[in-house]
């Protein structure tokens, strides 16, 4: 795991609860009491009549429907080497709580995939600090 | 909502000496050499240059780079329709005596990188929640649409395939297209297309093949602005600024409220519309930013040309011309010019492409189009992107 290619994110002091709830394979949602999940992290509602700082981080189901996706075959890192090449899906996930997030279908075809298909969630542990949120077809 | 319009004119438009493969040229050497070209369109100094208005660079680098210490200045970079913001803050601004002489300037060394900064910090949104996905550019990216587009109307590659072929016959007919038939070489191909070519051209990122891609090149281009009153001194017919319109709507492609509708688009045609008092059915030509086969049909949609859904027919619509060629609905001899100087697809496209539909806008208008000129345009409207559908920018011009 350590010569993992691909690219890692850095966690800003207010998205560092959502990365460590991912290292704990839990996906976690900022939330407002009124208005509900929303993604990606802030620490306010980003609702612009709401605008409410009070945010609590609720645990995700992890299920969700393919909102719309892409087959890159690209090789761009980590889907560059022999064991892992392109193509690879790029899909947006809307989740069953309503908020919609960017990420790779795990698929052994990727021309299977469909629009709205049900997915849930994969906790691939890229390396021993990050754990990226995948999805697989349920 | 009608004070802009007819206040302001363009008076000075050009890109760089050549478009393409320019490895001897640095972004800001691109900058000032657009900057030059556009002068000497105008018929005006440098010295007379009070406003500055640049994207891609900080306005400081490129007053700085090329020696002028001007009193107005706008650095507003939202990708490539950058410079249709541009074009309406000066009109804002010259009309407030912010300055007398507007100057917008775009260089950018997209293929070749001479100091083309790149990528973005692994804290930034889309640092944490799009790249670590193996996003790999905009290929990948301005793509996330386009089959929840398909799967709610319809829409199909056959339908995009159309828009590709079409494109590149107006490039056929223009010396400065990178994949015209004037530059064609046996490595790089150019010369017509037809839809079934863009099917069977390489997959990129599916739904987009090869032929449903920019090409990616190094160049620039820039404009010149004045008041109405000064306007008709100089060297060119000025046209005109009639209305104007901008928005930011997400930045991330994933955060996209509706993927099949460009809040960005609809908001700032909205606001063009209504300050030159105009519609759809009022302009003559179009010049919509065309980074990928998709990205024109969003704009046929969200401006008002077509209603939602029916792009993809309305482009994949054919007549047959008078020696049995292939007429495209959007082509030479079409009922809907668009992208007349062979678009993002088939000209040229530096990353932000904004400035040459703006170029081609102008001179459609002054009637300098040669082979490719569109009879009787007299209003012509300049839409484009930035970012992923993130923001908008929309000019309606005219040459009265």
């Amino acid at each position: 795991m350590a010569d993992y290619a691909g690219r890692l994110p850095v966690a800003t002091p207010e998205s560092q609860p959502y990365w460590d709830g991912l290292k704990e394979h839990k996906l976690m949602l900022p939330t407002c009491d009124d208005c509900g999940p929303h993604f990606y992290p802030r620490p306010f509602c980003p609702m612009p009549k709401c605008f409410n700082w009070d945010i609590k981080w609720t645990q995700a189901s992890g299920k969700g429907k393919v909102h719309t996706f892409v087959i890159s075959h690209q090789p761009i890192p980590p889907y560059n080497s022999e064991d892992n090449p392109p193509p690879y899906v790029i899909a947006v996930i809307e989740l069953e709580e309503g908020p919609r997030m960017m990420s790779n279908l795990i698929m052994d075809d990727p021309y299977s995939t469909t629009v709205d298909m049900d997915v849930e969630i994969v906790f691939d542990d890229v390396t021993d600090e990050v754990t990226l949120p995948k999805f697989k077809p349920v | 909502m009608d004070q802009i319009r007819h206040k302001v004119a363009i008076v000075g438009a050009a890109e760089t000496d050549d478009l393409g493969q320019l490895p001897h040229m640095s972004r800001l050497a691109l900058h000032a050499q657009a900057a030059k070209n556009a002068l000497d369109d105008a018929g005006i100094s440098l010295a007379d240059v009070d406003g500055l208005l640049c994207a891609g660079a900080i306005p400081n680098e490129v007053a700085e780079y090329l020696g002028i210490q001007p009193r107005y200045i706008d650095g507003t970079s939202v990708g490539g329709c950058s410079f249709m913001i541009h074009v309406r803050h000066a009109v804002a601004a010259i009309m407030a005596g912010y300055c007398d002489v507007a100057l917008v300037t775009h260089g950018e060394s997209g293929r070749s990188g001479v100091d083309a900064p790149r990528g973005g910090s692994a804290s930034s949104p889309g640092g944490q929640y799009e790249a670590p996905f193996a996003i790999g550019g905009a290929p990948t990216t301005f793509s996330i649409p386009v089959l929840r587009h398909f799967h709610e109307y319809g829409t199909t590659k056959e339908h995009l395939a159309h828009i590709a072929a079409a494109t590149r016959a107006w490039a056929n007919l223009n010396p400065m297209a990178m994949m015209g038939s004037h530059r064609r070489t046996p490595e790089r191909g150019g010369g017509p297309i037809t839809p079934q070519d863009v099917l069977n051209s390489r997959m990129i990122c599916y739904p987009f093949n090869l032929l449903d891609c920019c090409v990616v090149a190094d160049g620039g281009g820039a404009l010149v602005l004045v008041s109405e009153e000064r306007a008709k001194d100089y060297a060119k017919d000025p046209v005109y600024v009639l209305g104007a319109g901008e928005a930011a709507a997400h930045w991330m492609v994933s955060q996209m409220r509706d993927h099949t509708t460009a809040d960005g688009y609809r908001i700032a045609g909205e606001a063009a519309y209504k300050s030159a008092g105009l519609g759809p059915q009022d302009i003559d030509h179009c010049m919509f930013y065309d980074a990928f086969t998709f990205t024109p049909l969003m704009a046929a949609e969200d401006l008002g040309f077509v209603p939602k859904g029916e792009g993809g027919p309305f482009f994949a619509e054919t007549k047959t011309g008078p020696n049995g060629e292939v007429i495209y609905k959007s082509g030479p001899g079409g009922d809907f010019p668009m992208n007349t100087n062979g678009g993002g697809l088939s000209y040229c496209h530096t990353g932000m492409y904004g400035m040459f539909a703006i170029i081609e806008s102008v001179r459609q208008l002054r009637g300098e189009c040669g082979d490719r000129q569109v009879p009787d345009v007299n209003v012509s409207m300049a839409h484009g992107p930035g970012g992923m559908f993130a923001s908008a920018g929309t000019l309606i011009l005219s040459n009265a």
